[in-house]
């Protein structure tokens, strides 16, 4: 019977396809075996599967697939950006709890699902350590200012978009990637960058400008 | 010139780098303009590209247990409460929440004939943010910055030698740009202000100012 409570060794992340998960004691659920949902190199369609699973059923097993495959990328995210082995740890948890709890609000129209997890990620990390809500826009507010309506054959790509900005990413000059990396992992503004890296701020901001120009234009042709 | 082009501010808030007072400013700047969404949601997918490729780190054992075991109690997320804001703000709402008694009870100042600001509890320390108005038909002197500048137009509306700028429209300008912002003549034009210094007169005569105008 698994103690939670007990500290355990870390264990690398390609345990979870084939872990039997077993849960035992009063109201509490039991998963054995392997499970025959799709394998852990699952690509972007399958993890939005799997979060569809998640809302409609509360598809634990689907989770967990979803955990094998984020969680320790999650964790990863906050130990690049200088998070200490346990805090990071600690945060990759309550990440993946809210992907469980805020499954039922994940549109695939509006962003993959590497991106919702991405922003619950940063935003979470922002929230608890810099003690500070981070300032949001949202939808509902009457001063937003309305998208202009979504050509309705396009609603059905957006699916693929994790996909295709992953390829737009790669096709990115180093100068351009490597500001974009920093600016991501280590939590530099562009003035920092620029400081960093001793180039005229002038130069950082062109760059970045021009990165922005290349993957709002390859993520346009996609939506 | 100055330039309507924020890319770089959209960078630092897509990535969780934009300290308070660009976070601010860059999140009221979205709200208003569905142009700049539209690279704000290429930057966040870009956020999503670069979690998928990056080297996953060991979790762990028990991490999906005690996961899953929360998922049994139903742990419901506090719905954070929405600061009350006065009712028609035409103010996004992470700006209306920092004036909820409405802009007109914010502690307004005169800086130079027709020009007033009014400061905000926002800032990091190197860069603070203000709410600007600029009365109908007047403009602010020519003038440099000692540093950054930002300025969101959230009602009217003001040009200079770039063109205007509309509500929802950033203007960026620093310590190489020199320009005289002017309201135009229908209604005053009420803006969100991140500066890192005060600006700095350039006029021939109104440079004699400088050093009286309030910080």
């Amino acid at each position: 019977m698994l103690s939670v409570n007990r500290p355990r060794p870390a264990c690398g992340p390609d345990r979870f396809a084939a872990l039997a998960i077993r849960l035992e004691g009063a109201g509490r659920l039991a998963y054995q075996g392997r499970m025959d949902y799709p394998s852990q190199a699952a690509g972007p369609a399958e993890h939005v599967a799997l979060v569809l699973r998640i809302a409609r059923d509360g598809d634990r097993a689907a989770f967990a697939l979803l955990f094998g495959h984020f969680a320790p990328r999650v964790k990863g995210y906050l130990l690049r950006l200088g998070t200490d082995g346990a805090t990071a740890e600690d945060l990759m948890q309550e990440v993946m709890f809210t992907v469980w709890r805020r499954a039922s609000t994940y549109d695939p129209a509006q962003a993959g699902v590497a991106t919702w997890i991405f922003t619950i990620a940063r935003n979470k990390r922002i929230d608890v350590l810099r003690r500070a809500k981070r300032p949001e826009f949202d939808a509902s507010d009457p001063a937003f200012a309305p998208d202009p309506p979504a050509e309705p054959d396009r609603e059905a790509e957006r699916g693929e978009w994790q996909g295709h900005i992953a390829a737009a990413m790669a096709e990115l000059p180093a100068e351009q990637s490597d500001l974009l990396r920093l600016a991501y992992f280590e939590d530099l503004s562009h003035s920092d960058i620029a400081a960093r890296l001793g180039l005229p701020l002038g130069t950082v901001k062109s760059r970045l400008r021009l990165a922005v120009g290349r993957l709002r234009i390859r993520f346009s042709d996609e939506v | 010139m100055s330039t309507r082009n924020a890319d770089a501010f959209l960078v630092d808030y897509a990535a969780g780098a934009a300290r308070a007072p660009v976070g601010l400013l860059v999140a009221t700047h979205l709200a208003l303009n569905p142009e700049a969404r539209r690279a704000y949601r290429a930057l966040e997918a870009a956020g999503g590209a670069l979690l998928e490729g990056i080297a996953p780190a060991a979790v762990s054992s028990d991490a999906l247990a005690r996961v899953l075991a929360r998922t049994e109690t139903p742990e419901r997320e506090p719905a954070p409460a929405p600061r009350p804001v006065a009712a028609e703000s035409f103010l996004p709402r992470a700006l209306a929440e920092l004036a909820p008694e409405g802009i007109e009870r914010l502690p307004w100042r005169r800086i130079i004939g027709g020009v007033e600001e009014a400061a905000l509890p926002v800032s990091d320390g190197r860069a603070k943010a203000t709410l600007l108005r600029i009365a109908a038909g007047r403009a602010i002197p020519a003038h440099t910055h000692r540093g950054l500048e930002m300025t969101l137009v959230l009602d009217g509306a003001f040009a200079d030698e770039a063109g205007r700028y509309a509500r929802g429209d950033v203007c960026v300008t620093d310590e190489t740009i020199t320009h005289a912002p002017a309201a135009e003549r229908a209604r005053d034009c009420v803006c969100l202000l991140v500066s890192e210094a005060p600006i700095r007169l350039t006029g021939r005569f109104m440079r004699l100012l400088n050093p009286f105008l309030p910080r």
